[in-house]
């Protein structure tokens, strides 16, 4: 086997290609862009070079003497659709068309309509606006900032978690550290431009576009387009990066789906990727205060984590890492506070891993700081600091197998050859550090549907409301359907992707293959049960055969004694050609309208801190190797070693894929990822692939992931945990710790920089 | 983007007429009704941007010229055809052996993809990436004279540090231009008054009042060549570039380095520097330092202390005085011990 398909150990799954790999590689996916679509017209955005303040006066003349234009749409066409409702399904409550308020740099102020592409560009390029320009607020610190407390605000966010007294324990603390950290402002920038398609049929409306939640966008588009939301459909069904970007629907498609039904044809918009920055969600910058003290055993004995988030004014965008931090070790005590931090900005949004990026980054950081200062090995200061019981609420944790990790990933990595002493180790004109870091995502789990259907000729198909963001869960979802059904993996199709089908919950927070293979395997035990009641039914070719363990291997129900029946003729002597379950999954203690809330595209979630027997979350470990140029203090990273523990491994290969992503692009928020807003005017200045860096092929050298065996039946009835965000949670905190084990400079602010080495 | 015209001359003659019928004498080429367009790969950039506005483009790509497109190395030098590709020079055996700074600045430069369409004309006369210049709702006066500069307050971590004025402080962002004004080269051009020979130190022009004006070429000039003349002990030569990440970045700093050793002891410095300047920038007051000196890690320092000893921060890029040094001690050391 090689790299990219481990051998599957304990609780983990073979390492299938991907189903859609094929038609990934050679161009014949259709991507929500490429669907095709006859008649079509483009749209363009125009958008404010302001960000805040009032549009006076749109000038239009020379935007609509540009042959091939169409139509513009603009303020007034709006209004008779609602305005965008803050939440799961959408990312701001700014409807930009509804009023001539500026918000934030880069909103849309006029959609321009025409022929080609090409057209409509340079009619959107000379829509001008005339403003009533206000001083804007960039950040932290500038003036005019609003600071609110967090909790409550947001359903994701209820509390300020806390435990013991902080106050007393960090006065009696022996040793202690008190630090700020940062992390800046970071764009989405998937491969697959953001883009929006509509037509009408009548009065039903079609929406393509790259979404990570078909069911929340078609009654979020429905109520603002004031219809019903069984005639409105979204289709997507494949995503070219998502990460969160594609999560919740921004103002652009209604405004599409607007000018689709005054020109009567559809309309295509692919937003630019400049306008992206301004028209799509982004995470935005954090700080944070981290206070820890210890006992000279390194036993730790007060907590405090302090966080601050820059949010838009109309809008209380919230992440909260506190829980996970708060969570994370034994401390004696924990004290945490979150606050939002209001600005002239677009609304922020989901990015991999929300909260735990910036959060987890801060106190790994800080951990590693604690461990220097204690002067102690920093594997052996988590290791002191592993709980019995989660601090906050003192319940078990349903599986957790982090020290398993650590030991994996430094054997794996040499860590034992590590010169503790800093700056001890060099290779000629280059330093070399050494560092590590803790991985933590929680598990959760939502509601989801699906249909699966087995025909008499050995077919299986598969179909579910889910998401294909890349992570490959259309290759799970029909592993576990051929293990459930005994049907080869090419004989099962999977539809996934459109709102007409069964629905699936957001593919968010690390959920999609619990919450899916949960539903598949529900589906697939009914079509067991029908099959085995009907193989043992009187004239059945398996009568008379009760009490038996049955399974379904090669198109065969095999029973323990070794009889067995074909599919086929069990399917015959039914007098049916197929047998189809719809199965609708509720988690453990799933509330009596978590169902309802399924299909109104609300779905809620369980697991993570939510459960009452126990908090459920997946951990993992990455080492991570630095050289820093002696003379010009560039930073190289040769090595990084992750090991990871996520319950039942799907699939080996796609797991692997999955963390390996992860890491690199931890790596990238470590030295690379910033956007840079131009404090003056709030607006971003670096918006494209030239000067918003993510790290290239040369960056990422030597990358190893290991999958430690893990078995969790609590978590869900697939025993799966996600691990779709777990990867990249830690990895900026372990290059930070590489980077002062190689040069004793502790940089706090991310991304690390050459100037903050050079000084 | 704007619709614009589009023809293919088929040799030099043709094009410059071309240019000549559209362009006044007066016009700047970048700001020109008819532009020249080889590989495209900044001025597509550009025009997709609205930052370039042409509206006729002349393609090169057809002139049937085959010099245009030769490395031709004899005794007196090494002659570049003006559309010979960047990857090509880059992998070019003679180049590697005689001018590593030249197959290295090259190397270094973009990806593979741009490598193989960029022509090193074109790649001399690429404009700045400067982010307040590259997006049309913020002020710059290169791209709209008069109308302020964005930078010079704003976020200027990319900015230049040597050549800036308080028009415009946009860095010069190639590399092979480094390598090229370290060596000595020459620009051959051809317009509607003839052909000519420019050093290449004087090809580029420094913001001053004017940053709109960027080079010394006439709008109808086409540049045919350009010509490295023989220098023996190039072959002692690199170019280090410090970027962000390991490729496909711009420098924050860079240094085209030639010595003549004997011994330990420099005969004569070839030192251009890279990221840190709005043209290619020549250290000739380095290379004059270290003349007749031990060449240590003193010495070194000594000379790129005098290098940058003009060097004018801005709010961000202070880092890139101190980086731009070491960058130049470092490349001066390399070279020294490189076993030629």
């Amino acid at each position: 086997m090689d790299a990219a398909a481990p051998k599957p150990k304990e609780n983990q799954g073979e390492p299938l290609p991907r189903v859609d790999a094929r038609l990934k590689v050679t161009g014949q996916a259709h991507y929500p862009a490429d669907l095709p679509t006859a008649n079509i017209a483009y749209g363009a955005l125009a958008t404010s070079s302001i960000a805040r303040g009032k549009v006076t006066k749109l000038r239009l003349d020379d935007a609509r003497a540009v042959p091939g234009l169409l139509d513009i749409v603009t303020y007034g066409d709006m209004d008779k659709v609602d305005k965008p409702k803050f939440g799961n399904s959408s990312a701001t409550s700014v409807g930009p068309l509804h009023d001539r308020t500026i918000f934030h740099d880069g909103q849309i102020i006029a959609l321009a309509v025409a022929e080609t592409f090409e057209a409509a560009e340079e009619a959107a390029q000379l829509i001008r606006a005339e403003y009533d320009e206000e001083k804007p607020t960039a950040s932290f610190d500038s003036p005019g900032t609003k600071t609110v407390a967090a909790a409550g605000k947001s359903p994701m966010f209820k509390e300020d978690v806390k435990a013991g007294d902080f106050d007393a324990a960090f006065a009696a603390a022996a040793v202690k550290i008190d630090q700020r950290y940062s992390t800046p402002t970071q764009h989405h920038n998937p491969i697959e431009l953001f883009s929006t398609t509509a037509y009408w049929q009548g009065d039903q409306l079609v929406v393509h576009e790259p979404s990570q939640n078909v069911t929340g966008w078609k009654v979020e588009l429905a109520r603002q387009l004031k219809m019903d939301p069984a005639k409105v459909r979204i289709v997507s069904p494949f995503i070219g990066g998502a990460f969160g970007s594609k999560g919740p629907m921004t103002p652009r498609t209604a405004i599409v789906a607007v000018a689709a039904k005054r020109l009567g044809r559809p309309v295509r918009c692919v937003t630019s990727r400049m306008q992206a920055f301004g028209t799509q969600t982004y995470r935005a910058e954090t700080r944070h205060r981290i206070r820890i003290g210890a006992g000279k055993d390194g036993r730790i004995t007060a907590f405090a984590h302090e966080g601050w988030e820059v949010t838009s004014r109309p809008d209380l965008y919230v992440v909260g890492g506190t829980s996970a931090t708060g969570r994370m070790y034994g401390y004696g005590s924990v004290l945490t506070h979150v606050s939002l931090v209001q600005a002239d900005r677009n609304t922020p949004g989901y990015m991999r891993s929300p909260p735990e990026t910036p959060y987890v980054y801060a106190l790994e950081n800080a951990m590693d700081e604690m461990a220097a200062t204690l002067g102690m090995d920093p594997v052996e200061f988590r290791r002191i600091n592993e709980p019995k019981t989660e601090p906050i609420g003192k319940k078990p944790f349903s599986s957790r197998s982090l020290i398993q990790c650590y030991d994996q990933a430094a054997e794996a990595f040499g860590w034992a050859k590590r010169d503790p002493k800093v700056g001890a180790m060099r290779d000629g004109d280059w330093l070399v550090g050494m560092g590590c870091a803790t991985a933590i995502y929680p598990t959760a789990v939502a509601p989801c549907a699906a249909r699966v259907r087995l025909t008499i000729d050995g077919d299986v198909r598969l179909q579910c409301g889910s998401h294909e963001i890349g992570t490959g869960v259309r290759t799970v979802a029909g592993q576990m359907a051929s293990e459930r059904l005994g049907v080869a993996i090419d004989r099962i199709s999977v539809e996934m992707g459109d709102s007409s089908l069964p629905p699936a919950p957001v593919s968010g927070g690390s959920i999609s293959t619990a919450s899916v293979c949960s539903a598949v395997l529900k589906a697939c035990d009914a079509i067991r049960t029908k099959l085995y009641a009907a193989a043992t039914a009187e004239g059945g070719p398996l009568a008379g055969s009760h009490n038996e363990d049955f399974d379904l291997a090669d198109g065969k129900i095999v029973a323990k004694s070794g009889a067995s029946a074909k599919v086929e003729d069990v399917l015959k002597t039914m007098q049916v050609g197929a047998i189809e379950e719809y199965a609708e999954f509720a988690p453990k203690g799933a509330t009596p309208e978590a169902l309802k809330k399924l299909y109104a595209g609300t779905p809620e979630f369980h697991g993570g801190d939510q459960d009452e027997d126990s908090v459920k979350y997946a951990f993992g470990a990455e080492f991570v190797e630095v050289r820093v140029n002696r003379y010009t203090r560039e930073i190289r990273v040769p090595r990084i070693v992750g090991a990871f523990a996520a319950g039942r491994i799907m699939n080996t290969r796609t797991a692997r894929s999955q963390l390996m992503g992860g890491m690199i692009w931890g790596i990238g928020q470590a030295l690379h990822e910033a956007t840079e807003v131009d404090r003056r005017y709030a607006r971003y200045v670096n918006r494209d692939l030239q000067d918003y860096l993510v790290p290239v092929n040369a960056d990422i050298k030597d990358l190893q992931v290991i999958l430690v065996p893990e078995v969790d039946h609590a978590v869900n009835p697939a025993g799966v945990k996600g691990l779709g965000e777990l990867g990249n949670v830690g990895t900026a905190a372990a290059v930070a710790s590489a980077v002062y084990h190689a040069t004793g400079k502790r940089i706090r602010d991310l991304p690390i920089r050459i100037e903050q080495l050079l000084v | 983007m704007r619709p614009f015209i589009y023809e293919q001359p088929t040799d030099i003659s043709a094009a410059v007429a071309l240019a000549s019928n559209f362009t006044t004498r007066d016009d700047q080429p970048t700001r020109a009704n008819a532009q020249f367009i080889a590989g495209g790969t900044n001025l597509a950039d550009y025009m997709k941007l609205g930052v370039a506005e042409p509206n006729r483009l002349l393609d090169l790509n057809r002139l049937e010229e085959q010099k245009l497109r030769q490395i031709r190395v004899t005794e007196d030098g090494i002659r570049f055809g003006a559309l010979v590709r960047m990857g090509e020079a880059a992998d070019h055996r003679e180049v590697k052996a005689r001018y590593p700074v030249i197959a290295d600045s090259l190397r270094l430069a973009a990806s593979g993809q741009i490598r193989n369409m960029a022509s090193l004309a074109g790649n001399v006369l690429q404009r700045t990436r400067c982010e307040y210049f590259r997006e049309t709702s913020w002020a710059c006066n290169k791209r709209v004279p008069g109308s302020g500069c964005a930078a010079m307050d704003g976020f200027n971590r990319q900015h230049a540090v040597l050549g800036g004025s308080d028009a415009c402080i946009a860095t010069y962002h190639g590399d092979f231009a480094q390598a090229l004004i370290a060596l000595d080269a020459v620009v051959h051009a051809e317009g509607s008054r003839g052909a000519r020979k420019i050093p290449f130190a004087k090809l580029h022009r420094q913001p001053g009042d004017t940053p709109h004006i960027e080079t010394d070429l006439a709008a109808d000039e086409i540049v045919t060549a350009i010509e490295v003349p023989a220098l023996p002990w190039a072959r002692r030569s690199l170019y280090l570039k410090i970027r962000d990440r390991e490729s496909y970045a711009f420098a924050l700093a860079s240094a085209a380095v030639a010595l003549d050793l004997d011994g330990e002891t420099v005969r004569e410095a070839r030192i251009a520097l890279g990221g840190v300047a709005t043209v290619p920038w020549r250290a000739s007051v380095a290379e004059d330092a270290l003349q007749g000196k031990k060449l240590d890690e003193a010495s070194a320092g000594a000379a790129a202390d005098a290098a940058f000893a003009e060097a004018q921060p801005h709010q961000h890029n202070a880092f890139k005085i101190e980086l731009g040094k070491r960058t130049l001690v470092r490349a001066l050391l390399e070279t020294r011990d490189m076993k030629v």
